[in-house]
């Protein structure tokens, strides 16, 4: 007895209401963006320069007393959060403590920090020092780390684009493209409105959700492109349908793999990469949406070339099939 | 039908036994660490019992690769510092001063008396009383200037001379500036690898970034602000004549020269001229030692260049006092006795000898010819990286025999193959990231995860293409090879996009985004091979075996 996340030989109409589906992503997109507008993200140190002290107490954190410590050295802007993890020790409490740039262009002087840890230690006995970790950003790398980030998502944007329109033709990199930036622009979207951390570690999340979803859409496109050959007098929405469902098994099987692995991290990997392991765990579900509910949507928006009697430089590509005659 | 060669089954498998055989040093981690360092140990001449020991504690014969652990894993301090490359204009300029003068001085008559101007710092000003000498003095400056070398071979001098009224303005020439970076970025680079090296911590990364920033890992250490007083900020001796000594802590100097305080009279101000007769770039060496009173002090001995320099101006100026200053403090003022034509000679001063030893150690590593800014700075505690390990152990292990259990659940007897082929992808990825010494860092854990889950696509292409080419019914062997041959290009295409992302991750990224970067492309090119050739070749060598007449995927 196999397990089965899909029944076989399934026939869903994935494009009964595939305008519907389209104008859904479409407002959600709109409000992600709208959300980003609005609130704006929580930028970590890496993109807005400042520090961040990660304290751990045996002592209960008090973020209060902390605070009030902290209120002598005059460091302007300060935000302390305690944080939890299911495998800290009972007397393991630990808190993340963020300074914002200080004056010039450089990272916090060793000096200050010994000053806070001091003042820290005064207020709370139970403080270990030295800090479990130190990070302090510059503003002007922080600045240059924004652009290397944006010039980094563009890129494999378009790097990708290009990828598939030479393997398939422009409709599909169209659909493929947009299937991506609904991705991207909804996890942003998802840590503008929750307001999680957005640091480097999220572009590198971003990134990956990138490659993830685009394996799930090249791989329907791939079927889409096969089956476009074999019914060829079929409309276009049936055809994709067909694509869809024969591919349907697989993108469960892949998508629920993956889900597993990343859940696993998720509750075992420790609080430092929670943010990460979120932001792919959301892109893993957004792309599996978006491969079927936008990238093939727009494909059918768009419609693609189905005159096959003209003899077509796309049409014997390096995996065409040669079957003997039966 | 189902066939591959006897040649591509060997290639195959080799192929694995070399990955795991390359990954394996990495399951014994502490006893390979142990014997790489006392290998490297004995190397540098240590060569003691307990090194012979520990290196004995692995056989010679075994690879010894091991993936670095990166600094969220191992604990450590991370610095990005950028040289202050314009440091070094003023300094050259300043330079050239005194070359200007000796070079406009037999002129006087055309051009009467010159006389240095305030100027910026890649510049110098220099005034004449006659203007229209200025053709003639602007000849014998631009006779000055040297060609230098740029990548382009086109020939550029390092001074560009032009007259504004009576003012002769000698600029410092781009071309000259790009070259006097690069010089300083690279001299930088070198100094601070030689200072962290006399420390001797283990595995350091100092890596040049962009034009003009270094970037420096040290595993280990305490903190980074343990980590900037190894490098030490400046460090800069140069030799100056003396102009005068006095207490007033705001006398002006005068143009082309400067104030500087005493290192150890306070309240003592010397003036001497801002040209320095020789550097501390020109010294090659630099041992503690004892005065002739027994008290501590540093030899030093010049270079050839520097050696003439010192010898020349030792010879023409005896009777006359000389600086010795170090960071911009005198240490000390000796009157030059006579003429030191060897290049050597000794600093004397009130150090004790841990400060003598100190300035020897600076001195020999030469000094920093411009100082650094701090962009970035990161320590991360030895205590959070094990507990990084251990979570990113356990959540992986968990990650693993969840897909295992899932994907035989879900394909039975070939879910067990696919199993197997993972369990060698994950080995292969050891393997590779040993044998290029990747990094392995709390993302690239992340990374490792996300393949395990990923790394099963393949085949799962592979197995619902088999199972749809089973209701054809054209036969097993037939199934298994079209479900090979159809779902490749949807492979290699999935493959190859992600694969370009996890490239442009790796190019742009830095630190841990970028070990990310490198476990998700290793993983791709792994599990691509053990899904297309592993996989296949254990299913094929089991139908031969068996010969079915139906299978069940």
């Amino acid at each position: 007895m196999r397990l089965r996340l899909v029944k076989q030989n399934t026939n869903f109409d994935f494009f009964k209401r595939w305008k519907l589906w389209l104008g859904i992503s479409g407002l959600m997109m709109v409000v992600a963006f709208v959300s980003f507008l609005l609130q704006g993200l929580n930028y970590g140190i890496d993109f807005r320069g400042g520090t961040t002290i990660r304290t751990e107490s045996t002592q209960p954190v008090d973020i209060g007393v902390y605070r009030e410590a902290l209120a002598a050295l005059e460091l302007g802007d300060i935000s302390i959060t305690e944080v939890f993890d299911p495998q800290f020790e009972a007397d393991q409490n630990v808190a993340m403590i963020r300074i914002e740039a200080q004056e010039g262009g450089e990272a916090v002087e060793g000096q200050l920090i010994s000053d806070i840890g001091a003042a820290l230690q005064a207020a709370d006995p139970g403080l270990k020092l030295p800090f479990a970790s130190v990070e302090s950003v510059g503003p002007k790398v922080s600045g240059e780390l924004i652009q290397t980030a944006v010039i980094a998502v563009v890129l494999a944007i378009g790097a990708v684009l290009i990828y598939i329109w030479l393997r398939f033709e422009w409709q599909f990199a169209a659909g493929a493209v947009l299937a991506l930036v609904h991705d991207v622009i909804l996890t942003i979207g998802v840590f503008s409105e929750l307001q999680i951390r957005f640091d480097l570690a999220i572009i590198a999340a971003l990134l990956t959700i990138v490659g993830y979803s685009l394996n799930d859409t090249v791989v329907v496109f791939d079927r889409v492109r096969e089956n476009l050959r074999k019914y060829k007098k079929r409309p276009l929405n049936e055809v994709l349908n067909i694509s869809i469902n024969e591919t349907l098994s697989r993108t469960f099987m892949t998508s629920v793999t993956t889900l597993l692995a990343l859940i696993a991290l998720f509750v075992l990997g420790g609080d430092v990469i929670r943010g990460f392991v979120f932001a792919m765990i959301w892109g893993v579900i957004v792309g599996t949406y978006s491969s079927i509910f936008v990238a093939s949507a727009a494909l059918l928006y768009l419609g693609v070339k189905r005159d096959w009697s003209k003899p077509d430089a796309n049409s014997g590509n390096q995996y065409a099939n040669i079957d003997p005659k039966p | 039908m189902l066939q591959i060669d006897l040649w591509k089954r060997i290639t195959i498998l080799l192929t694995c036994v070399a990955g795991l055989w390359l990954a394996m040093p990495n399951l014994f981690y502490t006893t390979v660490e142990q014997h790489n360092d006392a290998v490297q140990a004995i190397e540098l001449g240590a060569d003691t019992p307990e090194n012979n020991a520990l290196r004995a504690q692995w056989p010679e014969w075994m690879p010894s690769g091991l993936v670095n652990l990166g600094l969220d894993l191992r604990g450590g301090a991370h610095l990005l510092a950028e040289v202050r490359v314009a440091d070094v204009y003023a300094n050259r300029m300043e330079s050239y001063w005194p070359e200007i003068r000796d070079a406009l001085r037999p002129e006087r008559e055309t051009i009467g008396t010159i006389r240095l101007q305030p100027s910026p710092s890649d510049e110098v000003h220099v005034r004449i009383s006659q203007p229209e000498g200025m053709p003639r003095a602007l000849e014998i400056v631009r006779g000055l200037a040297r060609p230098i070398q740029t990548i382009t071979g086109v020939g550029a001098n390092d001074i560009e001379v032009r007259a504004e009224g009576d003012l002769l303005i000698v600029t410092m020439s781009e071309a000259e500036k790009l070259a006097s970076d690069e010089r300083t970025v690279q001299q930088s680079l070198e100094i601070i690898r030689r200072r962290i090296d006399e420390v001797g911590t283990r595995e350091p990364t100092i890596q040049r970034q962009g034009s003009d920033r270094i970037l420096i890992q040290v595993p280990g250490i305490g903190s980074a602000a343990e980590l900037k007083d190894i490098i030490g900020t400046t460090a800069q001796l140069t030799f100056n004549p003396v102009v005068s000594r006095g207490s007033d802590a705001n006398a002006s100097p005068g143009l082309g020269n400067k104030l500087v305080p005493s290192l150890d009279e306070p309240g003592t101000y010397y003036t001497i001229e801002a040209a320095a007769v020789v550097t501390g770039e020109e010294l090659v060496d630099a041992q503690p030692a004892f005065d002739q009173n027994g008290r501590p002090a540093v030899n030093f001995r010049f270079n050839t260049t520097g050696a003439r320099k010192f010898g020349d101006y030792t010879a023409e100026n005896i009777g006359s006092p000389f600086a010795i200053v170090l960071d911009n403090e005198v240490v000390s003022a000796p009157t030059i006795q006579s003429h030191i034509p060897g290049g050597s000679g000794i600093i004397t001063g009130r150090f004790t000898v841990e400060e003598s030893t100190n300035l020897a150690i600076l001195l020999r590593a030469g000094a920093l010819p411009a100082g650094l800014d701090f962009l970035e700075e990161r320590t991360i505690g030895p205590e959070l990286g094990q507990d990084s390990i251990d979570a990113g152990k356990i959540a992986t292990i968990v990650a693993f025999l969840g897909v295992l259990v899932f994907m035989f659940l879900s394909y039975g007897m070939f879910g067990l193959f696919a199993n197997v082929a993972l369990i060698i992808n994950i080995g292969l990825i050891f393997g590779l990231l040993s044998m290029i010494g990747g990094t392995l860092t709390l993302p690239g854990i992340a990374g490792i995860v996300l393949t395990v889950g990923m790394a099963v696509d393949a085949n799962v292409l592979v197995f619902e293409r088999i199972r749809e080419e089973l209701k054809t019914s054209k036969g097993p062997a037939r199934a298994i090879e079209l479900g090979y041959e159809k779902a490749l290009s949807a492979i290699l295409d999935a493959n190859i996009t992600t694969f370009i992302t996890a490239v442009i991750l790796f190019a742009m990224g830095s630190g841990p985004v970028r070990g990310f970067a490198i476990t998700l492309g290793l993983g791709i090119l792994t599990s691509v091979f053990t899904a297309i050739f592993v996989t296949r070749l254990m299913i094929v060598i089991w139908f031969e075996r068996k010969r079915p007449k139906k299978i069940e995927v």
